[in-house]
């Protein structure tokens, strides 16, 4: 005995108004070949039954009251050959691949993916290089700590500093902006070359690159609170920026960034909050260094589970070091203007006993600096007398 | 030396989509193995013209093109054949729609009224629909008028926007049906430019076939078969050809056939709309 043909029941529902989520519904139920009886009170359900069985490839007949369509391998055949892309949590095993394909392009990581390739391509798309199981932890603390300059900062307290003091301030600033660009486009372009399979890294690096935007907004407005013009510029401070922008390898391009340059930021942006002159200057550094923290910590995550997966990561780290020190070998360093300023700007007054207080407390931030860059070398294994000789190369103009 | 000279096809640029698909053929079917190369014409009678002349090997025609085709071949004593089609080009049908609350309840109530329909040498929307009023005893021009949605005349209402433009009529008052490809109807149904139950279904002509690839006697044998033969093959379930057949709107291609083009030839013959065109053609 034949088995009835299914029926669907529409009632009033045409295809104008959305009908045919429910035919397809009831169709991807039955065998190829097998039968559907859809039928209706809508007044145009038979015609538009015709056109689109035509478009969709399917046997077509007309019926009272609608029409009798054939299941054929055209429905659904765009699925044949797709592929998961992972898995969307990525605390799984096979959640996120070590390489995953760049057929799979701008896909979810989850998401059923049809098959073909449109031809994408993705320079960075290994785990071992770019995965950190804390990128998705670090991405959330991000935005929960995301500021406001508006608000975060009182614009109006009292800043009337002498104008030398003031002057300082602004060379600070107009150093920090140009150090803070880079630090905005290292991630910027890496993050164009990365597989979006590794989400949690894309969207860290986002915020980050936007972290660094909001930096150079407030240091920008700190600076121009009492000025119209900006300090000075060096070439020697950004030749050795331009070494950062250039570096084409992902992992060496954020150990010199975020784990030497805005890890000595840290010490930097501290010093800054505990010196400045004005509440304002003050509150934008620690403001900036709480961000930085972050952006340090991530890359410290990264490298070390990069390092944990490739022996030769190491001795390639620590020739980036060197190969920088050489390259720079030539600049000066740190620029006059902003070690004067810093100095400045600790002592508070052009007084000789104040000036002394501020050198001093310049030399201790760059020990302080010293310091904590040898000790995070250190966290990435490298030997006590290493991490030390690497650290005295790390270029004087601290980023 | 190896005849290196490809197949090449005709093919009419009634979007620029036509570039994207036939460019993707090209590289397709040269992948396979098969020389392959394509000429755009502005309209189908310049391309028609030019297969006959030489200009290529096989015409992507649209029905209308595929009449003009045959009856140029019968003056000039060659032979036509239609070799592959889109499942998409067999039993189409056209509608005559109304305003689902003004007075017109039968194809009779139409007589003296305005009938919206595409282009004038649309055959879904002009010729096939004006031909079911003529055979109904509506004489286009004598027991109605006929209000032409002139877009992209020569390409055969390949382009929707004349039967957009006479749906748009149909609402807007100026006319008092609307002639539309039946998937045309769906689509406007589907994007809101009719609103549920804005229309009547009046009338609905027969099925009948649309596009075809044409080749005339004399064509390039082997290179012909091959083409055919790959062309049949295409699976839309194959990411690398799918998304071709999907800008070209088809599931599958199907062997050519010719019994579903008699509505149009009676069109054609009916309203004398090739005399002109064939004359001057046939020299």
């Amino acid at each position: 005995m034949t088995a009835p043909v299914p029926r669907l029941e529409l009632g009033e529902l045409g295809l104008d108004r959305g009908a045919h989520l429910l035919v397809k519904h009831a169709l991807r139920g039955l065998a190829l070949g097998a039968e559907l009886e859809v039928v209706g009170s809508a007044p145009d359900l038979r015609l538009h039954l015709q056109a689109w069985a035509r478009q969709q490839g399917l046997g077509w007949a007309p019926i009272p009251g609608g029409a009798r369509l054939t299941r054929t391998a055209a429905l659904g055949g765009r699925w044949a050959g797709a592929e998961r892309a992972g898995e969307s949590a990525p605390s799984g095993n096979k959640s996120v691949l070590e390489q995953p394909p760049a057929r799979w392009g701008l896909a979810a990581r989850g998401a059923m993916v049809e098959a073909g390739d449109l031809g994408f391509e993705f320079r960075l798309d290994r785990k071992e290089v770019l995965w950190s199981e804390r990128g998705g932890e670090l991405y959330r603390q991000a935005l929960a700590a995301q500021w406001d300059p508006a608000v975060a900062i009182d614009w109006s307290a009292p800043c009337e500093l002498p104008d030398e003091v003031e002057d300082a301030v602004v060379q600070v600033m107009t150093y920090l902006i140009e150090n803070e660009t880079a630090a905005l486009l290292v991630p910027a372009r890496f993050l164009s070359g990365i597989h979006p399979h590794f989400r949690e890294v894309l969207q860290l690096l986002a915020v980050q690159a936007a972290d660094e935007a909001r930096h150079i907004e407030v240091f920008t407005r700190r600076a121009t609170l009492k000025r119209a013009d900006l300090g000075l510029s060096t070439q020697g401070g950004q030749a050795s920026l331009k070494t950062l922008i250039d570096e084409p390898d992902y992992a060496l391009a954020f150990f010199l960034l975020s784990v030497l340059g805005e890890g000595s930021f840290l010490s930097l942006l501290r010093f800054l909050h505990e010196h400045a002159p004005d509440p304002v200057t003050a509150r934008v550094a620690e403001l900036s260094g709480v961000d930085e923290a972050r952006h340090v910590a991530f890359a410290m995550a990264h490298l070390k589970r990069h390092l944990a997966h490739d022996p030769h990561l190491r001795p390639r780290l620590a020739a980036a070091v060197e190969a920088r020190f050489d390259s720079l070998r030539e600049m000066s360093g740190l620029n006059e203007e902003v070690f004067d300023a810093l100095v400045l700007l600790a002592a508070g007054s052009f007084q000789p006993a104040a000036i002394a207080r501020g050198h001093a407390a310049v030399l201790g931030l760059k020990a302080d600096m010293d310091a904590a860059r040898r000790h995070r070398l250190e966290q990435l294994g490298f030997e006590r007398s290493e991490a030390e000789r690497l650290s005295s190369l790390h270029t004087r103009n601290f980023m | 030396m190896k005849d290196s000279r490809p197949l090449v096809l005709g093919a009419v640029a009634y979007d620029a989509k036509v570039v994207t698909i036939w460019d993707g053929f090209r590289e397709w079917f040269g992948a396979q193995g098969l020389a392959f190369d394509y000429v755009l014409f502005t309209n189908y009678e310049r391309q028609v013209e030019a297969h006959f002349a030489g200009a290529c090997d096989v015409a992507w025609n649209s029905p209308l093109a595929w009449i003009e085709a045959q009856r140029l071949a019968a003056k000039r004593r060659r032979t036509v054949e239609a070799v592959a089609m889109r499942d998409t080009d067999r039993d189409l049908t056209s509608v005559i729609v109304v305003p689902a609350k003004g007075s017109v309840r039968s194809l009779a109530d139409l007589r003296g009224r305005r009938i919206g329909v595409g282009a004038q040498d649309s055959p879904q929307a002009t010729l096939i629909p004006l031909l079911h009023l003529a055979e109904a005893g509506l004489e286009p021009g004598r027991d109605v008028e006929v209000v032409h949605h002139d877009v992209l005349v020569g390409k055969h209402g390949d382009h929707v926007g004349g039967e957009r433009d006479a749906a748009r009529a149909l609402l807007a008052g100026q006319v008092d049906a609307a002639c539309l490809l039946d998937a045309n109807h769906l689509a406007f149904a589907q994007d809101g430019t009719f609103a549920p139950g804005a229309t009547r279904l009046l009338a609905q002509t027969a099925a009948y076939d649309h596009c075809n690839f044409t080749v005339l006697d004399g064509a390039p044998a082997q290179p012909l078969a091959r083409f055919r033969e790959l062309l049949l093959g295409m699976r839309h379930d194959d990411p690398a050809v799918r998304r071709l057949l999907d800008l070209e709107g088809l599931k599958a291609w199907l062997p050519g056939r010719t019994s579903g083009y008699a509505q149009l030839a009676r069109a054609v013959d009916r309203f004398r709309f090739l005399e002109r065109w064939l004359a001057a053609a046939a020299g």
